[in-house]
C-alpha cells in the first residue's frame, strides 16, 4: 500500500477539518454510512441558484475519509450542480494527491458519493415541485 | 508433552515464506480464517488428482477410495469433539450455514408465537441474525444476556434473569471474536437444559483453538468452520445430539439424503445423510480430516498453551503504549482469554491502523467484526482493531505489531 497515502497534507485536513459542522437550514441534507469501515458523513448543501453557495459535513471515520470530504467541500463551494454531477474518482484522486487503491476506495469516496446523492435529490425534488405547481 | 516447536510448524505453511508489501507476511488475522499446512493442500490435490470420484455409491475402486476417506473426515471430527459417533456430524458451508440450519428446521417445528430465544449481546451476526429472522417470522422474543459491567464477560445475574422466561432455546458463542472471553458454556448449558432450553453453541472462535468435548459442555448443538482450523474454505460443522437430529427435518432435500422414493412418498436416509442433499462437499470433506490429523499431531493442549503464552506477551507490550485501550479480560485472567486481541488507538480510526499495519507486512483486521451492536452500542466504538494469534505466531510478530503502532502514533502525533 501507498504509506503517502498519509503524507502530511492528508493528517492535516484529518487533524483540522475544514467546513465541519452543521447547518440550520440547508437547501438539503444526506446521511450516508460506510457499513464495511463504519464511516459516517452528513453532508448539508446550500444551494442558490444551482450553484453551490456553502457547503457543511458532520460525522466520523477514518483518516482518508474525513480528509477526502475536507479536501471536497473546499473544491465545491461556487460550483454548479451539473459540474458535481460530472464529478468521479479522478476528482477524489486529484484532490488527496493519491490514488487510495481498493482497499480504501470506499473511504476515499464517501464524501462524494454523498455530496452527488444530494445534488441529485435537490433537483429531483426541485422538479417535483415545479410539476406540484402546474 | 514434547516441546513446542514453533519453527518446524512454521516451515509446513507455504504462504508464512512469501512477502507482502516487499516484508515478509505477519500474519494476526487468525480469527478470520487461518492459514493453511501443505498437509491439508496436499490432501485436497491429492483427491482431485487420484481419485476424484462421487461418493456412497460407486462400485468401482476410485469411488470406493473417496467415500472411505470423506466417512473417515467425519469420523476423525466425532472424535476431535468427543461426539458419540459421526452420525451426529453433519457437514454444511460453515458456521453460519450450521446455526441458520437449527434456526430453520428446528425453530420452524420448535418455535412459537411468544415464545422466548435467548442469545447474548457478544454475539456474532451469525448467531444473532438467524434468531432475528425466526423471531420476526414466529412472532417470537428475541433476549440478550447482557455483558457485565466491565464488558468482558457475560452478566450472570442477566442470564439467570433472562432464563426465567423459559426461552425455548439458547444459542451462545463461547469464545468471543472481538473480546476474546471464553464463555463457561458447559455451566450455562447445565442452567439452560435446567429451565428447560435447547442449547446451541457457536464454536468457531473455540475448535480451532482448544479442547472442545461436546458429551462435556452437553450441548444439543454446536457449530464450526473448517476454515478457521487450517482446513478449506466451503466446509463447517454441524453437530447435533442424535436423539435431536432424530427429531429435525432436513432443512434440504433431493438427492442422497432419501432411502427410498416412490411417486407417493419417501423414507428419509438414516443420519447424518439425512442432512446432506446432493453431491457434499467431497474435497474438502477429505482435506478438513488432513487439518485434524495436523491440529492432532501438534496436540490441542499445547496449541491453547502457546496462544496464551503469546496473549499474555501481547497483553503487557501493549499495556507499555499510552493512549491504546485493550478491551476484553487482563493477562491476570487468561483462562478466560483466548488468542484474540481488540484495541484502539485514542484518535485514529482503525481502518488508518490497519492500513499502517499492511505497509510493514503486517495483517490484522479492522471494522466492526461482524458483531456491530457489541462494537458500536456496547463498546461505543465506530471500529476496533484486531490481533488475533494461532498455533505458527511468535513473539517477534507480537514485537512487529508493536513497532507498527509506534509508527501509527508518529504519523498521526498521537
Amino acid at each position: 500500500m501507498p504509506i503517502d497515502l498519509y503524507a502530511e497534507e492528508i493528517i492535516s485536513h484529518y487533524e483540522h477539518p475544514h467546513n465541519k459542522g452543521s447547518m440550520d437550514k440547508p437547501s438539503i441534507s444526506v446521511h450516508e454510512y460506510n457499513s464495511a469501515c463504519g464511516d459516517d458523513i452528513t453532508i448539508y448543501l446550500d444551494i442558490e441558484k444551482g450553484k453551490i453557495k456553502n457547503v457543511k459535513f458532520s460525522g466520523s471515520g477514518c483518516a482518508i475519509s474525513m480528509a477526502s470530504a475536507s479536501m471536497l467541500t473546499d473544491s465545491i463551494k461556487g460550483k454548479r450542480l451539473e459540474e458535481i454531477e460530472k464529478m468521479g474518482l479522478q476528482t477524489v484522486i486529484d484532490l488527496l494527491g493519491i490514488d487510495p487503491g481498493p482497499a480504501r476506495l470506499k473511504c476515499a469516496t464517501l464524501s462524494l458519493k454523498t455530496v452527488k446523492e444530494a445534488a441529485f435529490m435537490y433537483q429531483h425534488r426541485a422538479v417535483d415541485r415545479s410539476t406540484k405547481d402546474l | 508433552m514434547k516441546r513446542f516447536d514453533v519453527d518446524r510448524i512454521r516451515s509446513d505453511f507455504p504462504i508464512l515464506k512469501t512477502k507482502t508489501n516487499g516484508k515478509p507476511l505477519v500474519y494476526l488475522d487468525n480469527a478470520a480464517t487461518s492459514q493453511k499446512p501443505r498437509q491439508m493442500i496436499d490432501a485436497l490435490d491429492n483427491y482431485y488428482k487420484s481419485y476424484n470420484a462421487n461418493i456412497h455409491r460407486g462400485i468401482y475402486k476410485i469411488a470406493e477410495k473417496a467415500t472411505e476417506e470423506y466417512i473417515g473426515s467425519k469420523e476423525k471430527v466425532a472424535k476431535f469433539i468427543n461426539a458419540g459417533s459421526m452420525r451426529e456430524i453433519i457437514y454444511v458451508r460453515n458456521t453460519t450455514e450450521a446455526i441458520n440450519a437449527v434456526a430453520i428446521s428446528w425453530g420452524d417445528a420448535n418455535i412459537k408465537k411468544g415464545d422466548h430465544i435467548l442469545i447474548s449481546e457478544m454475539e456474532h451476526h451469525s448467531n444473532m441474525v438467524p434468531w432475528m429472522l425466526l423471531a420476526k417470522k414466529k412472532g417470537a422474543v428475541l433476549d440478550y444476556i447482557a455483558l457485565d459491567k466491565d464488558n468482558c464477560g457475560l452478566d450472570m445475574q442477566s442470564l439467570m434473569r433472562m432464563l426465567e422466561k423459559r426461552p425455548k432455546i439458547v444459542a451462545l458463542t463461547q469464545v468471543s471474536n472481538v473480546l476474546g472471553t471464553v464463555n463457561d458454556v458447559k455451566e450455562i448449558t447445565r442452567m439452560a437444559h435446567r429451565n428447560g432450553a435447547v442449547v446451541l453453541v457457536d464454536a468457531a472462535q473455540s475448535v480451532p483453538h482448544m479442547s472442545v468435548d461436546v458429551k462435556q459442555i452437553d450441548s444439543d448443538f454446536l457449530a464450526f468452520s473448517a476454515h478457521k482450523m487450517l482446513g478449506p474454505t466451503g466446509i463447517g460443522v454441524l453437530y447435533g445430539k442424535e436423539s435431536v437430529l432424530d427429531n429435525m427435518e432436513p432443512f434440504l432435500s433431493g438427492g442422497d439424503m432419501i432411502k427410498s422414493v416412490h411417486y407417493d412418498s419417501y423414507t428419509w436416509n438414516e443420519l447424518p445423510w439425512k442432512f446432506e442433499a446432493g453431491t457434499s462437499n467431497i474435497a474438502d470433506g477429505i482435506a478438513f480430516g488432513a487439518a485434524i490429523d495436523y491440529l492432532n499431531g501438534v496436540g490441542m493442549q499445547s496449541i491453547r498453551e502457546h496462544e496464551k503464552r503469546l496473549t499474555k506477551y501481547a497483553l503487557s507490550r501493549l499495556n507499555e503504549l499510552d493512549g491504546v485501550r485493550i478491551y476484553g479480560y487482563g493477562a491476570k485472567s487468561m483462562d478466560k482469554r483466548g488468542g484474540v486481541i481488540a484495541f484502539a488507538i485514542d484518535g485514529v480510526h482503525p481502518h488508518d491502523v490497519a492500513q499502517i499495519f499492511d505497509s510493514d507486512g503486517i495483517a490484522i483486521r479492522a471494522g466492526h467484526h461482524c458483531a456491530m451492536p457489541l462494537v458500536t452500542e456496547r463498546l461505543k466504538q465506530p471500529a476496533l482493531s484486531r490481533l488475533s494469534f494461532y498455533l505458527y505466531n511468535k513473539e517477534s510478530e507480537i514485537d512487529a505489531a508493536v513497532a507498527a503502532i509506534h509508527k501509527v502514533k508518529k504519523i498521526f502525533k498521537v
